[in-house]
């Protein structure tokens, strides 16, 4: 990438669920092909900040700016922004009365009006890229919570997405399948695709970010690079939550 | 006892429970394409279609569907002159398929939005981070999955439907229960026997219709 100006740019952002001040005054920006791990206790706000970037959550004063235009507040120019940002949901949310193949197919045919055979072709490659392909006709309850997950992968990379928000992707599954899905997510980075993870694998943190953000009480306290974060933590809120995770 | 060994007799059992059949097949689409526009506007952002949708549940589902019909004969059709057909049987036919409409589309309504509440808000989330519409959302998402969870309630809904249709007996179509009553004012020393026969009709397809619906219920119901 030749331009320099980030993909993804939160301002002043602020958010309240009635009186709890979730998100306060959060800045951070998101480098093109940047892979950004959001961190943090529980209630933190990670979750909430991840869904305001696609305005799943609208958000009470501050900017969003994704690739160049601020946030569209609804209607078709805000479809239009979704469609170009990828969401992976913790409860996966595939669409429970369609087939794995219809799941990834839905969004290029109905939301982009592309040609179903076309889409067909590419939405098999999907899943065979995430290694699912041979189930392409079950139906997401006939799968595995680590199967569901990436199929939900799928689905967000069919609509060739600008960015990816993961959020929490693998905490609701069980644990000999956090490795399948977070193969998936560490080739994506890979390829220099542009992603915010929520998420408590530290491991994946670790390794496949660029950058860490920690988050506590709705406030973006501290942003370094994995190694930085991790041996040398600047903040005593997150040296407290490192030394509970870490020591087990 | 030989009242059904009368041809003339028969023609009137006929002719009446075929008008049941006709005003049923006609006001269950009514009220389907109605019901779901309805739930429609009770989900739907715009203060004004949500506003509309309760107002009309809140009319039609507590409003006697014997005055819902007699309104639809002496003010739509006497008063205000709205003829729905030229052949007076026919006219009367149409008259109570919308009275049967509106008033079942009520109920439908809300099966169909209880159906919505059934699914999981995760369904709706996805569906817009991939760009649909609210529009889309509902009719290709919410909808389909909110339908198939509502089977069984909606099978009862037009069972009684079915039942209900008698009521346009009342506007002069010699349905089935007006049909029995001209065989039983024709034949008093039968009344028990013509009784039997009508109602056993109604309870010979409709039962059989309810576990129609619980077996589509348990087929159609979406797996989580």
């Amino acid at each position: 990438m030749t331009t320099s100006e980030p993909l993804i740019v939160l301002e002043g952002v602020n958010k309240y669920f009635g009186p709890l001040h979730v998100l306060q005054d959060v800045n951070l920006s998101v480098e093109r092909g940047e892979v950004v791990v959001v961190i943090g206790p529980s209630g933190s706000g990670k979750s909430t900040l991840c869904r305001a970037i696609n305005r799943l959550e609208p958000i009470d004063a501050g900017t969003i700016t994704f690739d160049g235009r601020p946030l569209p507040a609804e209607g078709k120019p805000l479809a239009r922004l979704r469609s170009e940002v990828g969401m992976v949901f913790q409860s996966f949310n595939l669409f429970a009365h369609k087939t794995i193949l219809q799941n990834v197919m839905l969004g290029p045919v109905k939301v982009r009006g592309e040609k179903p055979d076309a889409v067909r072709e590419r939405a098999m490659k999907l899943l065979e890229r995430v290694g699912i392909a041979n189930q392409a006709d079950k139906y997401p309850a006939q799968l595995s919570g680590g199967q569901q997950q990436r199929v939900a992968i799928a689905r967000a990379l069919a609509m060739q997405p600008k960015a990816l928000l993961f959020d929490e992707p693998t905490s609701a599954l069980d644990p000999e399948m956090v490795g399948e899905v977070l193969d998936v997510m560490t080739s994506l980075a890979k390829e220099g695709m542009t992603m915010v993870v929520v998420t408590h694998e530290m491991g994946f943190a670790r390794h496949a970010a660029d950058r860490v953000v920690f988050m506590a009480d709705g406030q973006l306290v501290e942003q370094a690079a994995p190694a930085e974060f991790f041996d040398n933590p600047k903040s005593e809120r997150a040296r407290d939550f490192l030394s509970k995770i870490l020591t087990h | 006892m030989d009242v059904f060994s009368d041809s003339a007799n028969i023609d009137t059992y006929v002719t009446g429970f075929l008008w049941i059949l006709k005003l049923t097949a006609a006001a269950t689409v009514g009220a389907l394409v109605l019901g779901v526009a309805l739930a429609a506007f009770r989900v739907s952002p715009i203060p004004v279609l949500r506003g509309f949708g309760t107002a009309w549940v809140n009319i039609f589902r507590n409003t006697p569907l014997t005055l819902i019909v007699f309104f639809c004969y002496f003010g739509l059709y006497s008063a205000l002159g709205l003829t729905l057909s030229d052949d007076i049987d026919r006219n009367n036919y149409w008259l109570g398929v919308v009275g049967l409409s509106v008033y079942t589309a009520a109920f439908v309504c809300e099966a169909i939005r209880s159906g919505i509440n059934t699914v999981p808000a995760g369904q709706s989330e996805a569906a817009r981070a991939i760009g649909m519409s609210f529009l889309q959302t509902l009719r290709i998402v919410i909808l389909p999955q909110a339908g198939r969870a509502v089977v069984a309630p909606l099978g009862s809904i037009f069972i009684a439907l079915a039942k209900n249709a008698t009521i346009v007996g009342t506007i002069g179509l010699m349905e089935s229960s007006s049909a029995m009553k001209d065989l039983i004012n024709a034949n008093g020393d039968a009344v028990v026997p013509i009784f039997l026969v009508f109602a056993g009709t109604f309870a010979a397809v409709l039962i059989p219709t309810g576990y129609l619906f619980g077996w589509l219920a348990n087929r159609l119901a979406v797996k989580r």
